[in-house]
């Protein structure tokens, strides 16, 4: 059976939607730090996500490549978690103007990268020996992003009142949307049948006990999930997608094929 | 091994990182191989960290060397196995730590599936990393994420200056 590319897609986007997300602290970073930081993460999602779409350029053949999968695709074919494309802050649409919080971020890159350290780990005994590869180089660059927003977690949770209100409201905000991680989509269930990719559902118990120690630590509480839950990873976004992607393509979009 | 596939060698020997001049490429074994092959020769090269925006240089930079020496060869980047800075020499941590850069410290695995994704889930104890300046292992930890991806940045509790930790991947 073949490699399924809306899988390779699914994780590209993920990477690639975080990268660009978290690259808008990118010379307004809390501190001087945490700028250098983000930066770097960003560094290493845009990688990964170069990877994953070269190796699903290359099965689609024709004239696909790496640019056209993130420049010249719409929202809906995006293929990545909600979760991973909302703003740095709380609920509000998606004109509105907001100040990015800190919190919402290192909320969304430790329950990010939770997960991710263990699919990584899992995509190491992929059937395709092209994904596996690229598992094996993003475990190691993930596992800092989990340390790095870990940490930050910690000590915001268990700071001060107002970091400790502001970390509990990224939890309480961002905590239902990771309920995407634990459904099937068609891809995901192809490219298990296919022994590509592994069951994120028994994934679940490792994640949890990851979230609810860091959450311990951090002295915040694991708001109970009731409600929808979300479907980006089949194309069904939020709004705030499009002008996430409106800022990342436009430039390739305005000038197609432009070198320097 | 025959005499072309030394020449290549020798011929990519004085190329450098181009953030850390002062190590080769292949003392950081981004320089994996090279081979005679029934279609010609190939010059393999792997990637450090996938976002490193040093790679793109990197590749330039061989594939200008070999034109000059007038050699033809096939560029090839191969992901796996992953590399890792175990593979780097203990010349090449010395000339690090000799130009301010804290070597990295061994990884508990190297290779695809040998890296157990429970030591990243609660922080062990790490080894101190001793400061480049002084050798004081009174150091400490400012960002771990530092002016590369592949550095993370300490402090010299000591001699007080701040200082890159290569850190282990």
């Amino acid at each position: 059976m073949s490699t399924p590319i809306d899988y390779l897609l699914h994780l590209a986007d993920n990477a690639v939607v975080l990268g660009q997300r978290n690259a808008e602290w990118c010379g307004h970073g809390p501190i001087l730090e945490e700028d250098m930081a983000l930066a770097n993460v960003s560094l290493d999602l845009i990688g990964q996500a170069r990877l994953l779409y070269q190796r699903a350029a290359e099965l689609m053949g024709g004239d696909a490549t790496e640019d056209k999968l993130a420049y010249f695709r719409g929202p809906h074919e995006f293929r990545n978690y909600t979760l991973l494309e909302l703003p740095h802050h709380g609920a509000l649409v998606g004109y509105a103007a907001a100040d990015r919080d800190y919190a919402t971020t290192i909320v969304r890159n430790f329950l990010y990268s939770a997960l991710m350290v263990h699919v990584w780990d899992g995509l190491q005994q992929s059937a395709d020996p092209s994904l596996a590869a690229i598992a094996a180089k993003s475990l190691k660059e993930t596992s800092y992003h989990l340390h790095h927003s870990r940490d930050w977690l910690v000590r915001m949770g268990d700071g001060t009142e107002e970091s400790h209100a502001r970390a509990q409201a990224a939890v309480n905000h961002l905590m239902p949307y990771t309920e995407e991680f634990w459904t099937t989509s068609p891809a995901e269930g192809a490219a298990v049948a296919a022994k590509v990719a592994i069951d994120v559902w028994a994934l679940r118990p490792a994640w949890d006990a990851l979230v609810n120690d860091a959450l311990a630590e951090a002295t915040l509480t694991r708001p109970n999930f009731h409600g929808y839950v979300t479907e980006g990873k089949v194309g069904l976004h939020s709004e705030h997608l499009s002008y996430l992607l409106g800022e990342m393509q436009g430039l390739a979009r305005a000038h197609p094929g432009a070198t320097w | 091994m025959s005499s072309v596939v030394d020449k290549v060698w020798a011929t990519l020997e004085p190329l450098t990182d181009p953030e850390i001049p002062v190590v080769t490429l292949r003392e950081l074994g981004i320089l994996r191989d090279v081979r005679e092959t029934p279609t010609g020769l190939e010059v393999v090269i792997t990637p450090t960290y996938s976002g490193c925006p040093a790679m793109g240089q990197i590749e330039d930079d061989v594939r200008a060397s070999l034109e000059q020496a007038g050699i033809e060869a096939r560029v090839i980047t191969q992901l796996a196995p992953a590399w890792t800075t175990d593979w780097m020499s203990d010349e090449a941590k010395e000339k690090l730590r000799a130009y301010g850069i804290a070597p990295p410290h061994r990884t508990c695995g190297s290779g695809a599936g040998e890296v157990s994704v429970m030591k990243f889930v609660r922080r062990q104890p790490t080894e101190a990393v001793a400061c480049p300046q002084c050798g004081s292992t009174h150091t400490v930890v400012t960002s771990e994420f530092g002016s590369t991806a592949c550095k993370a940045l300490y402090k010299c509790l000591d001699c007080q200056e701040p200082f890159d930790y290569f850190k282990p991947y």
